[in-house]
């Protein structure tokens, strides 16, 4: 079958099964390689990725439910907060393997567009999808906060 | 290969394989810019280097396989430009080592940081020296070569604008990526020396000149953040699964659920019928003891990824589970408790603690149990080979290329010079991806197909056929006399070893686990005794970050915290009256049948210091506000532990509410000897507190029937922004370099469990004995 989905602001056309995961057509059938797979079911967030803004698990939505969406990836992400929130996350030096940081950028991206001034709270509530084994998690919040300020700003 | 030479081009600080010896070969003699005197010189211009300023000091670097190199030639590229290539041969798993050896080697050579690109080394111990990328030595073997290929590096620069403009060498200086000739008023650019400085010989160690301490430009100063960072936070860095060959096939295996289970039966039609799926092939199944060979089974090969998974899914296969079908956790776990229940081996002998336990007024005796546990490193195992014209080429996140390299060739029947093995990115792996079944499989299938193949475990893959963390149960037995004073301690540890991954299972210990805090107690108490006891291993067993002295530690620094109760003392108090007054641990007084392990560290220069032991000890609870007053259910916890030859001390600030554990505070004291990138130090050590309450809390693979029970994230489950330990305080004990660099990427985790378990128990009174803690306070 054929799909057209909407990436990084471009229309794509897919001629795969309906069910494959985002995830999968993103990294094999597109060839962006900056959406991760770490578990398939939903509980690390290595994949995620924005449809119409929202922090989405790229490995629990198929393509057939993707038509008609706007998707960005870590590659197409753009716009004052996601280069704020790149900044922040150089300045601070946060990764370490930096594997699963893809997912939590655009996590944060996504939290920082909704919520101008997150508490800690709100941090760990939008952050807790997204695991990091290195443990990243204290400079991923004081990047969160410092980008938010900077936003603000 | 191009598209994919490509891909690895684009990372900023990546360059392809190739690069190097064209940059080198297309190198032209540009002229020399001198006497410019509107040339304003940005950078200081303190001569760098003076002779003497590093004696050289011995480590087990060069007892290593195939040792240590120290060759500018090898390590170092300078294009006419001035752009610095240098090459990082250790692999980058979250630590650091690929941007901190590098900046070692451009501080002391003068190298500007912004004009250095770092290159990874691909599989090849004879040309770098080992490759080994585990047991925190990246920086501990390689600080004293790095800078001496730096210094090397600078003197043969210094040399040929010497020659250049025919004065002696002691007349010039290096500074700044040039070397200067102050009253000629004469400066040439590094890459305008390249080529004549590359052509000289490696001069030998005794006439380098070394930066004093205060010279250093980047070295300890933790201002130079990772050389990945902009890729990492774009997107664009490469990983184990990242790299495209045109044409690359995807397998995915179903391996046997149990090791060494051989198939009944396969019915592969349904998988056969999934569109995208192209071919079924076996892979010879492997007993325990197999070193790192692949396990075997069928792998499903297909278009793409999720055809392959769910190819491998359909398969229908009936499995003999062979003689570890039976093996189950709880069964395993009574069998290790009744194993240190009986007299072991001895490895220890100090006095006579069997006596002096008979003779004991009160025998407290406590034991710890820890489960298996898997490393789960975020990325999953993945390695994509091609196989073309005789060569195989591998590109694989391993810990250990050359080791994947060697070990794929003898799997296949090649020759090693005919496998290549290209190392990415690293997402994870504490000790995982030194064992590189998964690049092997790779290898072997795309032999096979003669094409490109990318195997990917899927994350049930990687929980449920790892190289599991070894179960332990650690029975320590104190004797105390009538006044209450310490006279015996005897320590039996009952622990599959890794051994059983290598070779036939004795059901004994390897020296290194022995050394790994069972051998060493820096205690003084006048009869210890520590003894191995049998345990017999039911599945691959392998090192996991910080392998035997998490359950070291754990026992260990639990035990003296409950004795500090039974006595009525305060922890910390106790514990530094236990490891009593500064002293050199002697294997000797202490009754070792030899040397300590010592992580094979020369005593002369790594010796165990029980001063540096209870200086961090002092420290961490002086900082930690040790005594304070906190409110109800929540109390400080300490431990301290030496590992890896660095001492780390822990005070964890625990709160218990209806049952759940949470950590707002951690201190950390951390005497790591000399600190070269105190910023990664940190962050290992934020790393190490979250690792350690994942394994505290949570971690645990049980088996029954032989096959594992937990598959994913949601029964194996991780510490998440929502309950981590909010603040750790990470402080280092400063040190010149005359204290040697030790290590961190492991030290950090041991002493966490006991630290938290210690606080629970002040907080709670409930004292965690068995690991994880799970609900075990909910009841």
């Amino acid at each position: 079958m054929t799909f057209r989905i909407n990436l990084n602001g471009k229309e794509t056309t897919l001629d795969i099964d309906g069910d494959m995961p985002l995830l999968w057509a993103i990294r094999d059938i597109i060839g962006l390689t900056g959406t991760k797979y770490g578990c398939g079911i939903a509980q690390c967030g290595a994949c995620t990725v924005h449809v119409d803004g929202e922090p989405t698990r790229s490995c629990q939505l198929t393509v057939e439910d993707a038509v008609g969406t706007k998707i960005t990836t870590i590659e197409g992400v753009n716009g004052k907060v996601a280069e704020t929130a790149q900044t922040v996350w150089a300045e601070l030096d946060v990764p370490q393997c930096g594997y699963c940081q893809s997912g939590q950028v655009l996590a944060a991206v996504a939290l920082l567009s909704q919520n101008t001034k997150p508490t800690d709270e709100n941090i760990d509530e939008a952050m807790a999808g997204n695991l990091c084994r290195c443990a990243t998690y204290h400079r991923i919040r004081a990047g969160i906060h410092e980008a938010a300020r900077r936003l603000e700003a | 290969m191009l598209h994919q030479i490509e891909k690895f081009a684009e990372q900023s600080k990546t360059v392809p394989a190739a690069a190097i010896d064209s940059v080198i070969s297309n190198a032209s003699r540009r002229g020399v810019l001198k006497g410019l005197g509107g040339f304003v010189l940005a950078l200081h211009l303190l001569p760098a280097g003076r002779a003497g300023a590093f004696p050289a000091y011995e480590t087990f670097g060069p007892g290593m396989p195939n040792g240590v190199v120290n060759d500018p030639h090898i390590f170092v590229a300078i294009a006419p430009d001035g752009e610095v290539t240098i090459i990082a041969h250790r692999s980058e798993m979250g630590t650091g080592s690929r941007t901190t050896l590098p900046m070692v080697i451009a501080d002391e050579m003068e190298a500007d940081w912004d004009r250095v690109t770092v290159k990874q080394a691909e599989g090849d111990e004879p040309k770098y020296g080992n490759q080994d990328t585990d047991g925190s030595r990246s920086l501990r073997h390689h600080i004293q070569p790095a800078r001496e290929i730096g210094a090397a590096m600078r003197h043969m620069l210094k040399q040929a604008a010497a020659k250049q403009w025919g004065v002696k060498i002691d007349e010039v200086e290096a500074v700044g990526h040039q070397v200067i000739h102050k009253s000629l008023g004469s400066r040439v650019g590094y890459g305008d020396l390249a080529e004549a400085a590359m052509a000289l010989k490696t001069p030998p160690r005794d006439v380098l000149q070394f930066k004093d301490e205060k010279e250093f430009r980047y070295i300890g100063k933790g201002t130079v953040p990772i050389v990945d960072l902009h890729d990492i936070t774009t997107g664009k860095a490469v990983y184990g699964s990242d790299v495209r060959l045109p044409g690359t096939r995807v397998a995915v295996i179903a391996r046997p659920p149990v090791v060494g289970a051989t198939i009944k039966s396969i019915d592969d039609s349904a998988a056969k019928a999934i569109a995208g799926v192209e071919t079924i092939m076996h892979l010879p199944i492997t007993p325990l003891g197999s070193k790192f060979k692949p396990l075997g089974g069928v792998a499903v090969i297909a278009e793409n990824t999720w055809a392959a998974i769910q190819g491998r899914d359909a398969l229908k296969i009936e499995w003999d589970r062979g003689e570890h079908g039976t093996f189950e956790t709880r069964a395993y776990e009574a069998e290790l408790r009744a194993s240190t229940a009986e007299p072991g081996t001895s490895v220890r002998n100090q006095g006579n603690a069997d006596a002096a336990l008979k003779d004991a007024a009160k025998v407290l005796t406590y034991e710890y149990y820890q489960p298996h546990m898997a490393h789960a490193p975020m990325e999953p195992p993945t390695a994509l080979a091609n196989y073309a014209d005789g060569k195989c080429e591998i590109w694989a996140p391993v810990q250990s290329p050359y080791v994947a390299r060697t070990d794929t060739a003898e799997y296949l029947g090649m020759d090693a010079k005919d496998v290549t093995v290209n190392v990415t990115l690293l997402g994870g792996a504490f000790g995982r991806k030194s064992k590189a079944d998964f690049a092997t499989e790779a290898a072997f299938l795309a032999k096979q197909v003669g094409g490109p193949v990318r195997v990917q475990w899927t994350r049930e893959d990687d929980i449920r056929h790892s190289y599991y963390h070894t179960s332990s149960v650690e029975r320590i037995d104190i004797g105390l006399d009538s006044d209450k004073r310490v006279t015996a301690w005897r320590h039996r540890s009952a622990a599959p070893s890794f051994l059983s991954t290598f070779t036939e299972d004795k059901g004994v210990q390897h020296e290194i686990e022995i050394g790994m805090g069972l051998e060493n107690l820096p205690y003084e108490i006048s009869n210890v005794s520590a003894e191995q006891c049998p345990a017999f291993a039911h599945t691959r067993v392998g090192w996991f970050r910080s392998v035997s002295n998490i359950p070291r530690a754990f026992a260990v620094q639990s035990a003296t915290a409950e004795l500090a109760h039974e006595l009525g003392r305060d922890q910390k108090e106790f514990l530094l009256e236990i490891i009593g007054p500064p002293r050199i641990l002697d294997a000797k007084t202490a009754g070792l049948p030899g040397k300590f392990w010592n992580q094979y560290e020369p005593e002369k220069e790594f010796p165990f210091e029980t001063g540096r032991l209870s200086g961090v000890v002092r420290l961490v609870a002086q900082k930690a506000g040790w005594g304070k007053s906190l409110p109800k259910g929540e109390a400080l916890g300490i431990a301290a532990h030496r590992s890896f030859v660095s001492y780390i001390a822990m005070v964890v600030h625990a709160k218990v509410e209806k049952g759940i554990v949470r950590v707002p505070e951690v201190h950390v004291a951390v005497d790591c000897g000399f600190a070269a990138n105190p910023e990664r130090v940190r962050s290992q050590m934020q790393g190490a507190c979250v690792f350690g309450m994942t394994a505290a809390l949570y971690s645990g693979i049980s088996f029954d029937n032989g096959e594992v029970q937990e598959s994913n994230f949601h029964d194996y489950e991780m510490v998440r922004a929502d309950n981590f330990p909010e603040l750790v305080h990470t402080y280092i004990v400063p040190h010149s370099f005359e204290v040697h660099a030790t290590g961190v990427g492991e030290p950090g985790v041991p002493p966490f469990a006991p630290a938290l378990a210690n606080a629970i128990f002040n907080a709670t009174g409930r004292r965690i004995r068995n690991l994880p803690i799970g609900d075990q306070l909910k009841a």
